[in-house]
């Protein structure tokens, strides 16, 4: 589903965030990406989400090569992935309901789809009663949730998050995990960009470690 | 989906966006209201003078007809000599009417009009000369017609002088010509400060919605979508610019609508103010629409496509 070949990334002040990186990640496979703070995952998932390109190499997500895919091409293709980041990106002028139907809005879907969508969404974050609520009256682990609500809610392919667990305590760090396990259960690709030692190690999942933007090692269950 | 459920779609999605922008404007009312004053009156300027312009051509045209030569024949002139000459110059294709004085009937108009008739008994000959009014013909009206008619007028060996009675009303009608001249250079600058206010209004609201743009490309929003609700919003902004101005014309014009009546009713004019409001009413907002999307445009084509996610 997600194929690094040899990738390299060069930000414009010359420094290489990432240098001959290669792994691949299954279809419907969950894995953590780990590694120091500054070792390059927040890059590395930004390549796959096209916010970044790489400067060498190759990057193969969902069959399709993100590096000759056209600059007006990115936004139909992002559709596919589900972004969750660590400071949850809300747009905060808008109510929840808004917020998690933003992507279905702007794909175009008629307005009876929207609503059964959202709401069947924000029913498996678990705040189906706040759908009328602005973001800044919620709780972070609740606008955590909400950011999960949005990126699935088009039922994407890939669920791509980094670090985000970030701010919330261990017991709340634990459902939003959870979440994210029942994601994978049903067929989505998940991958977790996390510091969280203490969780992760008690989850069955594959872990790619960075080390100063190099692979670390591998450690499969 | 048919085709028709998608172009309802389609349409139901731009009266949304469309709201949507209103909405925005509507929740802050002063910015919006500052905005749409400047635009208003910005419109409305260069319409209210246009109004008072084509009013001095009314009043300007009405006095084209008036038109006049007056000759002074020469002193040596008989009377006899001068009536025959007087039906000559009416025989001309470029004159139409003339009307003879003799030198006595000069004097009687100028003794009655001046009240010095004493004065006049005592001069030993009457010293006025005999005239013959003429009324060109009512295709001599440009100022190069008239010209050559006065100068052959002028060359005939009968004529002492001929005179134009309504030089001024040349001076007038260039005087109009450049004030028609400058508002319509007024109008095209104005036009384009609504341009760049509209432009620049909707910059900065592309810059202050910075994050929520970079948020809706990351959920896959293309350029397109982004831009629609600042275009919108432009939109909004020219056609309520419009009404302002509409609304202000007519303020103004109500105050100023009976001395210009007084001016122009004495030389029947043809100023419809009901016919000109309705047309100002379409006019108006017609423009402050085009140059707000075109405004909005500007800014939405230079922004939007670099605001990227990082
Ligand atoms: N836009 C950028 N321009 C220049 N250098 C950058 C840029 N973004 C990241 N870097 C550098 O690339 C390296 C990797 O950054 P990255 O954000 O990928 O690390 P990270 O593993 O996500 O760290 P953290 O755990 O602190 O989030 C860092 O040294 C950082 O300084
Ligand atoms: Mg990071």
């Amino acid at each position: 589903m997600i194929q690094f070949t040899d990738v390299y990334k060069r930000y414009p002040n010359r420094y290489e965030a990432l240098s001959g990186l290669s792994f691949h990640l299954n279809k419907g496979e969950m894995a953590f990406l780990t590694g120091h703070s500054g070792a390059g995952k927040s890059t590395l998932l930004k390549l796959i989400a096209l916010i970044e390109r790489c400067s060498h190499g190759q990057v193969l997500v969902n069959k399709q090569n993100l590096t000759h895919l056209p600059k007006r091409k990115i936004p139909y293709y992002r559709r596919q992935i589900g972004l969750v980041f660590q400071d949850h990106n809300l747009l905060h002028d808008r109510t929840v309901f808004d917020n998690v139907a933003l992507p279905l809005v702007i794909a175009g879907e008629n307005h009876r789809e929207i609503g059964r969508r959202v709401r069947a969404s924000l029913d498996k974050v678990g705040l189906l009663g706040k759908e009328r609520n602005l973001p800044i009256a919620l709780s972070g682990g609740e606008q955590q949730r909400v950011g999960i609500a949005r990126a699935v809610v088009n039922r994407p392919a890939i669920l791509l998050a980094d670090e985000p667990t970030g701010n919330l305590d261990p017991d709340l760090s634990r459902d939003i995990m959870q979440l994210f396990e029942q994601f994978n259960q049903v067929g989505t690709t998940v991958f977790i960009a996390t510091h969280d030692h203490d969780l992760i190690h008690t989850l069955p999942y594959r872990q790619i470690q960075l080390h100063q933007g190099r692979l670390a090692k591998r450690e499969v269950e | 989906m048919s085709l028709s459920t998608i172009m309802t779609n389609y349409f139901l999605r731009h009266v949304q966006v469309m709201l949507f922008s209103l909405g925005q404007l509507w929740r802050q009312p002063v910015a919006s209201l500052m905005t749409v004053t400047v635009i208003g009156i910005a419109l409305a300027l260069p319409a209210g003078l246009f109004v008072l312009q084509q009013n001095m051509t009314t009043v300007s045209e009405q006095w084209d007809d008036s038109n006049q030569i007056t000759l002074f024949l020469k002193t040596t002139i008989s009377q006899v000599e001068g009536k025959q000459l007087s039906l000559d110059l009416k025989k001309w294709p470029n004159i139409a009417q003339v009307q003879f004085q003799s030198a006595a009937q000069s004097l009687s108009e100028f003794r009655q009009l001046s009240g010095l008739g004493d004065l006049l008994d005592s001069l030993p000959n009457n010293p006025l000369p005999a005239v013959i009014i003429i009324y060109p013909a009512e295709d001599i009206v440009s100022p190069d017609a008239i010209g050559s008619l006065l100068a052959r007028l002028e060359a005939m060996p009968q004529v002492e002088q001929a005179q134009l009675d309504m030089e001024w009303l040349q001076r007038l009608r260039s005087i109009n010509e450049t004030i028609h001249r400058g508002i319509s250079i007024l109008a095209i600058l104005l036009s384009l400060s609504v341009l760049l206010i509209i432009g620049n209004t909707i910059r900065l609201a592309i810059l202050s919605r910075q994050s929520e743009i970079k948020v809706m490309k990351l959920v896959g929003a293309t350029d397109r979508f982004v831009r629609r609700p600042f275009l919108y919003t432009g939109f909004w902004y020219g056609l309520v610019g419009g009404i302002v101005a509409w609304i202000t014309l007519m303020l103004t014009l109500s105050v100023i609508s009976s001395p210009i009546d007084e001016l122009i009713g004495h030389y029947g004019s043809n100023f419809d103010l009901q016919w000109f409001s309705l047309t100002m009413l379409t006019t108006l907002p017609s423009i402050g629409v085009v140059l707000g999307a075109a405004g909005a445009w500007l800014a939405v084509s230079r922004h939007i496509h670099m605001i990227e996610p990082n």
